[in-house]
């Protein structure tokens, strides 16, 4: 399948990396639905677990995180999803990650993931960032080979040369946040998850996280989903964007149209 | 700049490690992880893996030896019938109560990124049983100091193991899936562990109890396992097919129960972590 890089029409900004109208698809979301019971997950000890069992009807509370939600993301998009707090964001983005299975529809994922999602999660803070690299390389499902190979340029990305055998619980958070974002963008993934994760560090490394991430968009191979709620960031890097509130997809569409419908919001 | 479809498969087979290689990736990486954490700033760091059960059987011997007299065992048996009750019954103490936290404590990493959640307690039972493989030394010079000799018979200690590893796999995966929904499972299981150390002869004899507990021994798992362990390399006798049924029965069937459980649950683990 080919991969038209850069479509011919360069009068706007946005399509600057349209990508080709065969592309396969990669994520497709289908009529997910999330349902999250308010009262059971406060459940923690037995003898809650058996008043709650007596008392069933009492502790029923039903929250829709996600109320039938679909879209579809293809192969080299770059696409964004903006909402307001509480609006579904994260949750949608942990349905497409595969940690979380979606109560209701279905959510098809195709390709390697490489998650953005609270930098540093996967980390221990007792190990050295040289360490770190390898256990979380391994958890995130790269090859050892791979992450010998890529080392060092993993330590200049994160520009931590200089602490690289000192243990993480001595970095600070934005030094954590370098190497977690180092590591997760060094492969290529078939697809990179990208949560809220450029407010942490400053604002050189903001701008160096977003040149890399608009580098991979611009690979055409990768496809970038987005939650921000920097919505300049979300029209700088994306092609497309889906508007979720509370729960229910309002719109989906050119990031242009979109986001000014949701801006409109605040007007 | 465009990318065929050959080439990009070519890079991912480059990067990534799928299924179970990847599985295997992650317990390596997790064990090693264990390890070096804990004997950083440790001065005998990974000697400790060895005096610690040499330190216990001297403690429990002494206080024991008194206690054993009306037992039928020569002097220089007994210290290393102790330290072999004490390792085979930490290996599974110490593999449950970690692999019990295990899927509690990786929280951060299951709600972010989707690994086999399976990993986590397996590692924790594996880490477990390197270090009983470092406590055998211990084993080996008690044998030597008491001069017990070594028999072709503790090859059976390769069996033994595999059964072990297996019963506790199954007993960690049921715990773990346990203690996400129910955290009294954590304060429960330290009393049932004790209460289990007493009611295994780790540090007296069969022969002292009552009849009818010792026709109840044979239904303790750990009963079995210890005894497995002792024929092979204290007795230096070939360990009988009942007692290798019965051992891999109760390992097959805590398996089965753990996957099972485990399996059943695993994709609500994130809404309770």
């Amino acid at each position: 399948m080919a991969i038209i890089p850069n479509a011919p029409d360069s009068g706007s900004i946005l399509t600057a990396h349209e990508v080709a109208p065969d592309a396969e698809t990669l994520i497709s979301v289908n009529n997910v639905s999330m349902i999250f019971n308010i009262a059971s997950e406060q459940l923690n000890s037995l003898k809650e677990y058996f008043i709650a069992l007596v008392r069933r009807n009492l502790f029923f509370k039903e929250f829709r995180a996600l109320d039938d939600v679909s879209f579809t993301v293809k192969r080299g998009e770059a696409f964004g999803l903006v909402g307001t707090n509480g609006s579904g964001k994260s949750t949608m983005l942990k349905c497409i990650a595969g940690v979380l299975e979606p109560s209701e529809g279905s959510v098809t994922v195709k390709g390697t993931i490489a998650p953005l999602i609270e930098l540093g999660a996967g980390f221990d803070m007792d190990l050295t960032a040289r360490e770190n690299i390898y256990l979380n390389g391994a958890l995130l499902g790269y090859k050892k080979a791979f992450i010998d190979e890529h080392y060092e340029e993993i330590i200049d990305f994160a520009e931590l040369r200089d602490f690289q055998d000192m243990p993480l619980k001595n970095y600070s958070s934005g030094m954590v946040a370098r190497i977690a974002f180092a590591i997760a963008t060094i492969t290529e993934p078939d697809i990179l998850i990208v949560d809220e994760t450029l407010s942490v560090g400053d604002f050189l490394f903001q701008q160096k996280c977003e040149r890399r991430i608009q580098e991979l968009v611009e690979s055409n191979n990768v496809t970038v989903l987005l939650v921000s709620h920097s919505i300049d960031l979300v029209e700088r890097i994306c092609t497309r964007v889906a508007w979720i509130e509370k729960g229910e997809l309002r719109m989906v569409g050119p990031t242009r149209e979109v986001c000014d419908a949701y801006k409109a919001l605040g007007a | 700049m465009a990318t065929t479809e050959e080439q990009r498969l070519t890079y991912q087979q480059a990067t990534w490690n799928t299924g179970a290689k990847r599985d295997i990736a992650v317990l390596q990486e997790l064990v090693r992880k264990d390890f070096k954490l804990k004997y950083r700033r440790s001065v005998l760091g990974i000697v400790w893996s060895v005096l610690n059960p040499l330190l216990m059987m001297l403690v429990m011997a002494v206080v024991f030896t008194h206690f054993m007299r009306g037992a039928d065992m020569p002097a220089n048996v007994y210290p290393v019938y102790l330290i072999i009750g004490n390792i085979t019954f930490g290996l599974m103490s110490s593999a449950t109560s970690d692999g019990m936290w295990s899927i509690i404590n990786a929280a951060p990493l299951l709600k972010k990124v989707r690994v086999n959640r399976l990993v986590f307690p397996v590692e924790k039972v594996l880490f477990a049983v390197v270090n009983f493989a470092l406590s055998l030394i211990a084993v080996a010079l008690v044998m030597l100091v008491c001069q017990v000799p070594l028999g072709w018979q503790a090859i059976f200690l390769v069996p033994f193991l595999v059964y072990f590893l297996v019963f506790c796999i199954g007993l960690s995966l049921l715990l773990a899936t346990l203690a996400v929904f129910f955290r009294d499972v954590i304060h429960l299981w330290g009393v049932v562990t004790t209460a289990w150390m007493y009611a295994t002869p780790i540090f007296y004899t069969l022969d002292l109890l009552p009849a009818t507990l010792q026709g109840l021994m044979k239904w303790n798992p750990l009963y079995q396992y210890v005894d497995y362990f002792r024929t092979c390399v204290l007795y230096q006798q070939v360990p009988s097919l009942e007692a290798n049924v019965m051992c891999v029965l109760m390992a097959v069937v805590m398996l089965a129960i753990g996957l099972l459980v485990f399996r059943k649950n695993e994709h609500k683990f994130i809404l309770f972590i």
